[in-house]
């Protein structure tokens, strides 16, 4: 049986490229790179390339800091955190502003401050999932020590007005942090263009190892470690470096951005994605949710009317193919995802939506076995489906 | 427990054989159609059921022999997760050949249990037994429909969790017979709010008109409410101990015993005492005192006085009382 993998926004394969170069650091420069000795001193040279690849991969400035973190998660931490200690418990401020479709990471941490008693505004999003940037303007006050907006949305790929948020947030002098997770790689992202003060990414997301990320800083907005320990990334990020997979995260940096790395995503994969998405929409009754404009070019979210999103993922499951789902039932608390809940969660939508992500690693063959498969799955379900099978206007159709 | 939460992500991996082979292929998906239910000279019943939080639907049909009272066939649609169709598929079988008084018995739990390998392991995990709560109320619904009555009038019990059909009244006597104070125990007494969770408070999967937060509140507040009304009817027919007191009948307790056999002898000194706090210091009971005029002061309250104060109390009142002076 074919396998296919078609779940990109939840993680990568590693490159096997990356893959190669991380080798040696696991088996032969295996030395901790704060020794002065060889085994040490040997990792640097590689240490001081993958960084360089991050730096250009968001065309951070060299006075600024790309620090390693475990991931996006731990960088999102590392912003949200150290924003309260350093101008909200130490300093006069008390208020962050965010959307309410963030992913868990920011979300979560904030609803933990707000237990300590900081004032979070989440921004809903228009009717395209997306955050209007003129609505950050009229939220901040005197005391708003943060604005954190997600670049790309992981479920429905729609990118948000960054470098319009970043010249906001500039205008009005308040830190902006954005969570590039789902943004590198697949579209450009450029700190300096944005205004961006803060940003995190995850490695494994661009074809990188899991367990690494970063979180760019900009000069002059340094912040209280989220970690204390030893001399590591300045002091910044205490705990010793996992160098293999620093550098495996430089060189897919590198393979991500460098070149023609984007506009291979822009073309090809956009190419079967759109092939994906024409194909399933020719299919009665389906939508792509938040509509087609504006979308990192890998991501689909489709609603296929009387196809709970689950029983899909399973019949794909069974089939070879692995994609993702908003609905509620297939998560572990039966809670719906919060771009799901944005659109409304008494619609067929929170509960049909099917996500598709490709990668570069995708082929034209996998794109037209996910087809018939798809089709397939949608004709046995509607059959079984009880709120598709007695709707009269669908009765002519043989789907 | 902990070990087996670390890794997340395994609702697949916990489904039975049987509920994967019935969401591949269910055997008693389908409709019954008018004219079947003709040819069987049958009565056809045909129930819709919504589950609003998770929009899972279920349609389902019987073909009722109306003299025998019989579903002679059974069949369903869903829309809805695989455990919602392997639930559907196999409480349609369980109707079938039953009276429509016996299918109203099949319970939500019996449908879990069929879809068991076998009788020790669950056949979903717990938030998924959610999904066969579903099968039941389209049960009832069926039912409700074929007897002409509402489809409350089977469930005599307030239900507060549906998945392990725990009822209202159960959940507050393990309360009050087990004295518990936490959601946590009443879940490991009865099961409710081990599934989906959506009974434990606000907030959850779905909507609730009860919730272990608040059935915990109240039965505790009357509990307490409770205790006291005993305290006082015990202190009334005199059967109080100073253990089951409340604070006030202690205060009154130990002054009323001051009053009669200590306080004249301190007022014939130009001297008296008052009660400062009683506490808790188990086993012991510990009564801060204060002296007042010739008694503030004077040696003998730190021995004698002190001595004949605590005996008289000890004897009276309860053993363990200890006398402190400040």
């Amino acid at each position: 049986m074919m396998e296919v993998y078609l779940d990109n926004n939840a993680t990568t394969m590693v490159d096997p490229l990356v893959f190669e170069e991380m080798k040696p650091f696991l088996t032969k420069i295996y030395g901790n790179p704060n020794s002065l000795h060889r085994f040490g001193s040997g990792t640097h040279p590689k240490m001081l390339e993958a960084l360089d690849y991050l730096y250009e991969g968001i065309n951070a400035h060299d006075n600024d800091d790309i620090i390693i973190t475990g991931n996006a998660t731990e960088s999102n931490n590392m912003v949200i955190k150290g924003i309260w200690i350093d101008k909200i418990l130490n300093g006069d401020k008390n208020h962050i502003i965010t959307t309410e479709v963030e992913h868990p990471a920011i979300t979560a941490t904030l609803k933990f401050l707000e237990t300590q008693g900081v004032n979070v505004t989440y921004l809903p999003v228009n009717e395209e999932g997306v955050l209007e940037a003129h609505t950050v303007r009229a939220y901040i006050k005197d005391e708003t020590a943060l604005v954190t907006v997600m670049w790309a949305n992981n479920e429905t790929g729609k990118i948000f007005p960054i470098e319009e948020i970043g010249e906001i947030c500039r205008e009005m002098n308040v830190p902006f942090h954005t969570d590039a997770t789902q943004a590198i790689g697949k579209i450009t992202v450029d700190v300096q263009k944005c205004n961006v003060d803060y940003l995190s990414f995850s490695a494994h997301k661009f074809h990188g190892p899991k367990g690494i990320g970063g979180l760019y800083v900009k000069k002059g907005y340094e912040l209280t470690p989220l970690f204390h320990g030893g001399e590591q990334m300045a002091g910044k990020r205490a705990g010793t470096v996992d160098v293999a997979s620093m550098v495996g995260m430089g060189l897919a940096m590198k393979l991500a951005t460098q070149g023609s790395a984007i506009e291979y995503e822009q073309t090809v994969v956009k190419g079967y994605r759109d092939q994906l998405e024409a194909a399933i929409l020719e299919i009665p009754e389906t939508i792509v949710i938040g509509g087609k404009d504006n979308r990192t070019p890998n991501t689909t979210l489709i609603s296929i009317r009387g196809v709970e999103g689950e029983s899909m993922l399973w019949d794909l499951n069974q089939k070879g193919i692995g994609a993702s789902t908003g609905s509620a039932c297939a998560s572990e608390s039966l809670e719906a995802n919060p771009v799901m809940n944005a659109f409304g969660s008494d619609s067929e939508l929170a509960h049909t939506g099917v996500r598709l992500s490709l990668s570069r690693f995708n082929t034209q063959e996998e794109v037209d076995y996910a087809i018939d498969v798809i089709k397939t799955a949608v004709l046995r379900l509607r059959h079984i489906s009880s709120s598709y099978a007695y709707a009269p206007e669908s009765h002519d159709s043989q789907l | 427990m902990a070990k087996g939460d670390l890794v997340s992500g395994s609702i697949w991996d916990e489904y039975s054989n049987n509920v994967i082979r019935r969401m591949d292929d269910p055997l008693h998906q389908g409709e019954i159609t008018e004219e079947r239910a003709k040819e069987l000279n049958t009565k056809l019943i045909i129930a819709d059921f919504g589950a609003e939080s998770c929009g899972d639907a279920v349609r389902l049909y019987w073909a009722v022999n109306e003299e025998t009272n019989v579903i002679e066939e059974s069949k369903f649609k869903s829309f809805g997760c695989g455990t919602a169709i392997a639930s559907s598929d196999v409480m349609a079988e369980l109707c079938m050949g039953k009276t429509v008084d016996e299918a109203v018995k099949i319970t939500n739990i019996d449908v879990e249990f069929a879809l068991r390998d076998n009788a020790d392991t669950p056949a979903v995990p717990p938030q998924k037994m959610h999904c066969s709560v579903m099968a039941y109320d389209v049960i009832k619904k069926a039912a409700a429909e074929y007897k002409g009555v509402d489809m409350e009038s089977f469930e005599s019990e307030v239900m507060v969790c549906e998945c392990a059909r725990v009822s209202l009244g159960t959940i507050q006597e393990v309360i009050r017979i087990n004295d518990l104070t936490t959601i946590e125990q009443i879940t490991d007494y009865t099961k409710a709010g081990a599934f989906c969770k959506s009974c434990i408070k606000p907030g959850g999967h779905e909507d609730r008109e009860w919730y272990l937060v608040d059935i915990l509140k109240d039965t505790r507040l009357e509990m307490a409410s409770d205790k006291l009304k005993n305290a006082a009817d015990a202190s009334q027919n005199g059967e109080a101990t100073f253990d089951t007191m409340t604070i006030v009948q202690r205060i009154k307790a130990v002054d009323a015993i001051l009053d009669t056999d200590i306080r004249p002898m301190l007022v014939m000194d130009g001297g008296n005492m008052e009660i400062i706090d009683i506490k808790d210091n188990s086993p012991h009971y510990d009564i801060y005192i204060r002296y007042l005029g010739a008694c503030n002061g004077c040696d003998s309250g730190s021995t004698g006085t002190l001595y004949a104060i605590e005996s008289v109390l000890k004897d009276k009142v309860d053993e363990n009382i200890r006398i402190l002076p400040i």
